[in-house]
């Protein structure tokens, strides 16, 4: 033997997965997400979108390089993702310094301070987001009207989403008969054909990406569908109380980031829970909160908020809901 | 109108502290525990490790067991030494014996030139976890496997692992002769050692137990067993079992005869200066 | 839809490259090492010394214990040695090596091909007889089966179930024993049977093995009591607790034994151990091994004399392959990786892999956990193996034991499935172990 063997404790195969390939197909999965902005709201969202990824993938790799002094990991996909999204996040009239704040505090705060990937409690395109609605509320509740303002960045037509509609007439006393001549149908919401952030408005093509991250396993379906399950069974029974006063589950569950949220933020491998059981109460916890702020609360979307405080909780779930040990249950019965 | 406000908030928020300081101090009082006040006395002069050296959980728990304990004598605190070992005994009113100071010795000199990889391993960075698979990437399965869980468990940083010889260094200056390294290495390859006078030691650097010819096989300077220190000792200090010399630091006189006539150089001597004559004799390492 | 087990679970690519190779005898080697813990439990003693001669069949070392196995001779000729050799565990070992002259069996043992299938001993007898011949668990693990046997008072067994899984890829010499032992097999299971006094007797194969199941279905029609299941192909489900929640949905109590539920689980190879020891007179001296990998000219299942270098069956494959980085004793998920090819064949040896070097290294380990969960969701066992690899690592070992790290049965799953690469079982199985001293401990 010339040569010298190996010898390595087991196992001795692997099945082929890695964090990057994961990370890409969360991107391939935001593809149909993003070629409908682009068809809605045209220069600004490509402005904003590119802006944000190179802004995240540049402060990731400073951040990594002359603070941290490690090698560099932007190549493992989670900063673009993490761009992705936050732009997916953002009004598509956004001015681009705003964006590059929004990445540095995404990047920045979000994920590097708390030592960067696998480390950070809080989803770190909503600590962008969050800080920049935070700071920037007038910038960030403008909404470009969908096509109108497709061939405009900075001086788009703007109007109001239709979340925002309903929580205004609703306040002032209007019953939902008035509000729902203003707001677009539930086929229109589904389509996407609505203000609203980049990645939020179009339904049909985020559910697209959903299926694609369960038909190549890189999320299962806990999160996404307790959330769900929650905000249309909530709204549900506001409804059938008054119609009147509350608008349909349908409508709740087409609007707003409940979608993107639900599906590609909730869903971070990093501020979610560990195992199904976990990932009912997260999904659930997210789906209460994001109706009690809708309904009841200041603003009219909460879904970003619902997320960030459940993150907050992951760890404990984590420490205190276990997945079902193998011969436990018989352990204590005999 | 505004007055009221804040002339109510500041009430309330006086009310609210009141009721906060007089439930803390009632559940205080409720709960609270006698403790000897020695403890607090003895932990202070300890060195704050927690490095659990004594057997203890940590500086408290030693402190705990040191105020109530009758006889003191099998406790001490390696990393403090005498003077804080005297001190803390002090606090308790007894007589502190003095502990010659230790240091902690890697019995393991096989570097790569000597003891030829057989096997390349490929697992995490644990002697410990390598041990469950294999007795070493080397010929010789009694010997350091560099991965390092003594650096790991030092808290003194006085233990690293030399890149040129793949094994592990112990610094004189911090090494506190806890024993941490010694529980941690899954091979028994460290031990405590006196430190002896200006740090001078004489010892084995070899726990191969294999027969002569197999252990020499295996490492160039592994100890095979020939007896010649053994005659070679005018004091009696050396025993060997299993193929293997064992020098006993409490007989050894340094005389350095031993070192002589080690065929493999297995015998290294520590902090000597060194030979006047110029003869062709194999020397260890200065650093042990 | 086919049974299977419910929780965890992975599946590695099958690349069983050896499955249509028919059984050979392997030549006889110039000499053989036959280590003498071969088990688990306590090594055996052994009774002969340097310079005597020994025929096949003859006992060289006597079982030491309850949890511990007799080792006979299995070759004819001189004892050479009684000195430790570098066995498949990567330690040097106590070990009988024989210089092997002519091929000399005991009296007394039945060397003909006809399936004897009249079983005329009582079950004390068989046990005794089981016990003589020195049959451990086949499967791998090496547990002496004798133990397994022994009914404890005030359990009852009432399904026995035999393990033709073979879950781990690559390994094919269960699959092979059932296709062309399966007479021999069924009588073995019948002594099993009567051993334990079960009514039913299961054998459970994974879905991969159409052939075998068709097969066996087949001749089980003779013997009474005996049913054959096809499970859906899913690893680890040759695990013993996984196979009987898989067929007959009872789960094995945490820290407790499949006898617990009423059932024995038991491989093909040792059953067939079992008929020959019993109906034949012959103790486990030879066993069936794949050879197999990328880049072995003829991989092939073998019988082959237990203590035969690894090296004499590389050679009958075509030789080692000028490009091999590994060589693995046992299956790539829980086979143990050897450090030198003249360690010897033993009981526990069911196959030998040998990988090119592009596949022996592991994949770099990235620098952290992404909390994917995909660890969670393979293990078997119901565990977290991301928690345990962080308590292991930061040594925490007293916060491992209520997080059930002693349910782990090292299958590998959570590593295998690891999209970080990181090293979770290496972190697991160590700190397992500081678990198991601390539990010793403070029993003690």
């Amino acid at each position: 033997m010339n040569k010298l063997l190996v010898v390595s404790p087991s196992p001795h195969t692997h099945s082929g997965e890695s964090t990057s390939r994961l990370m890409y197909n969360v991107v391939l999965a935001l593809a149909p997400a993003l070629a409908v902005t682009l068809f809605y709201f045209g220069m600004g969202a490509l402005v904003v979108t590119l802006i944000s990824i190179t802004s995240c993938l540049l402060f990731e790799y400073l951040i990594q390089k002359f603070l941290l002094k490690v090698k560099p990991t932007i190549s493992d996909g989670s900063a673009l993702v993490t761009g992705l999204i936050l732009a997916f996040n953002l009004p598509s009239n956004l001015p681009w310094w705003i964006v590059v704040i929004g990445a540095i505090i995404a990047i920045g705060v979000g994920k590097m301070s708390f030592g960067g990937l696998g480390n950070n409690p809080f989803n770190p395109a909503l600590v962008g987001r969050v800080f920049l609605l935070i700071s920037f509320p007038v910038h960030m509740t403008s909404w470009p009207l969908p096509i109108e303002s497709r061939m405009s960045y900075i001086n788009a037509v703007t109007g109001a989403t239709p979340l925002a509609i309903v929580k205004e007439g609703l306040g002032k006393g209007d019953t939902m008969s008035v509000i729902s001549e203003q707001i677009p149908s539930h086929m229109q919401l589904f389509m996407g054909t609505m203000g609203g952030s980049l990645g939020e408005i179009a339904a049909f093509a985020l559910i697209i990406g959903f299926v694609w991250l369960l038909v190549t396993k890189v999320i299962t379906w806990h999160i996404p569908v307790s959330i769900f399950t929650t905000i249309v069974a909530f709204t549900g029974i506001l409804w059938l109380i008054n119609p009147q006063a509350n608008a349909d589950p349908l409508f709740h569950l087409l609007t707003g980031g409940v979608m993107l949220g639900a599906i590609f933020m909730a869903t971070d491998y990093v501020t979610s829970p560990m195992h199904p059981k976990g990932m009912w109460i997260f999904g659930v916890g997210i789906g209460l909160i994001t109706v009690i702020i809708r309904v009841w609360g200041a603003y009219p979307e909460g879904i970003s908020f619902a997320i960030l405080i459940m993150n907050a909780f992951v760890p404990l779930i984590n420490r205190y809901v276990k997945p079902k040990r193998f011969g436990e249950e018989v352990k204590k019965n005999g | 109108m505004s007055y009221s406000i804040i002339i109510s908030t500041v009430l309330m928020l006086s009310a609210l502290g009141v009721l906060a300081a007089v439930v803390l101090y009632l559940v205080a009082q409720k709960f609270k525990v006698y403790e000897d006040p020695r403890i607090d006395a003895v932990e202070a002069v300890l060195p704050g490790a927690n490095c659990g050296g004594c057997g203890y959980p940590g500086c408290r728990g030693f402190a705990e067991a040191f105020v109530k304990a009758d006889d003191i004598t099998d406790m001490f605190c390696p990393p403090g030494g005498n003077a804080v070992f005297a001190a803390a005994a002090k606090v308790v009113g007894k007589d502190a014996v003095a502990q010659d100071p230790m240091i902690a010795v890697v019995r393991c000199a096989g570097a790569p030139q000597h003891r030829p990889k057989t096997s390349v391993y490929n697992g995490a960075s644990s002697c410990k976890s390598a041990t469950t698979i294999f007795s070493g990437d080397t010929g010789c399965q009694f010997g350091c496997l560099g991965l390092g869980d003594c650096v790991e468990v030092c808290k003194f940083d006085a233990i690293h692992i030399d890149v040129a010889t793949g094994l592990p260094v112990v610094s004189e200056e911090n090494c506190t002769a806890c024993g941490a390294c010694i529980k941690a290495c899954p091979k028994s390859i460290i031990e405590l050692r006196k430190k002896g006078p200006k740090g001078k030691r004489i010892f084995v650097s070899c726990v191969n137990k294999d027969k002569g010819g197999i252990a020499k096989k295996s490492c160039a300077v592994a100890c095979i067993g020939c007896n010649l220190c053994v005659k070679a000792c005018p004091h009696d200090s050396i025993v060997i079992e299993n193929f293997l010399a064992y020098i006993d630091f409490n007989k050894c006189k340094l005389c350095r005869k031993c070192v002589e006539v080690c065929p493999t150089g297995a015998i290294l001597e520590a902090n000597f200066p060194p030979r006047k004559k110029k003869e062709e004799v194999e020397v260890g390492s200065e650093t042990a | 839809m086919l049974k299977t087990f419910p929780k965890g679970g992975v599946h590695p690519a099958e690349k069983k490259l050896s499955a249509s190779r028919p059984i050979e005898v392997l030549p006889l080697p110039e000499q053989v090492s036959i280590p003498i813990a071969q088990h688990i439990g306590t090594p055996a003693t052994p009774v002969v010394a340097k310079g005597d001669s020994v025929r096949v069949g003859q006992l060289i070392a006597k079982s030491n214990g309850f949890v511990s196995a007799n080792i006979h001779s299995s070759v004819s000729g001189v004892v050479e040695s009684l000195d430790p050799i570098l066995d498949s565990s990567g330690y040097k070992k106590p070990a009988i090596t024989i210089k092997i002259e002519g091929d000399e069996w005991m009296e007394g043992i039945d060397r003909t091909a006809d399936v004897k299938k009249e079983i005329s001993l009582s079950a004390e007898e068989l046990i005794v007889k089981i016990n003589e011949a020195g049959i451990v668990g086949l499967g791998g693990a090496t547990f002496p089966s004798h133990v397994k046997l022994a009914v404890p008072k005030g359990k009852k067994v009432d399904v026995l179930i035999i393990n033709g899984v073979e879950c781990e890829p690559y390994l094919t010499s269960d699959h092979r024993l059932m296709l062309e032992k399966a007479d021999e097999l069924m009588v073995g299971i019948m002594v099993l049977k009567k051993v334990l006094g079960a009514e039913r007797a299961l054998i459970g194969i994974e879905n991969n093995k159409r052939d075998a199941i068709a097969h066996l279905k087949n001749v089980s029609t003779g013997y009474p009591g005996i049913e054959v299941y096809p499970l859906r192909v899913k690893y680890p489900q040759g695990g013993e607790k996984q196979l009987i929640k898989a067929l007959i949905k009872r789960e094995v109590p945490s820290g407790g034994l499949p006898i617990d539920v009423g059932t024995v689980v038991h491989n093909v190879g040792t059953t067939l151990a079992v008929y020959e020891a019993v109906q034949k007179g012959k103790p486990l001296v030879e066993r069936i091994v794949t050879i197999t990998g990328k880049g072995v000219k003829n991989p092939g299942n073998y019988l082959v004399r237990i203590g035969t270098p690894i090296s004499k069956l590389i050679e009958a494959a075509g030789g080692l392959p000028e490009d091999v980085g590994k060589v693995v004793n046992g299956g790539p998920m829980m086979g143990k990786t050897i450090n030198s090819v003249e360690a010897p064949v033993t009981k526990g040896t069911s196959g030998v892999i040998l990988f090119p070097s592009k596949e022996s290294l592991r994949g770099e380990a990235q620098p952290s956990c992404i909390r994917c969960g995909k660890c969670v969701a393979a293990c078997p066992m119901g565990l977290e193996p991301y928690l345990l690899n962080q308590l292991a690592q930061r040594r925490l070992y007293d916060r491992m034991e209520p997080e059930r790290v002693v349910d782990c049965m090292e299958c590998g799953s959570c590593s295998f499935a690891c999209p970080a690469n990181l090293p979770l079982l290496d972190y697991i199985r160590l700190g397992k172990a500081e678990v198991f001293a601390m539990i010793r401990a403070r029993k003690s």
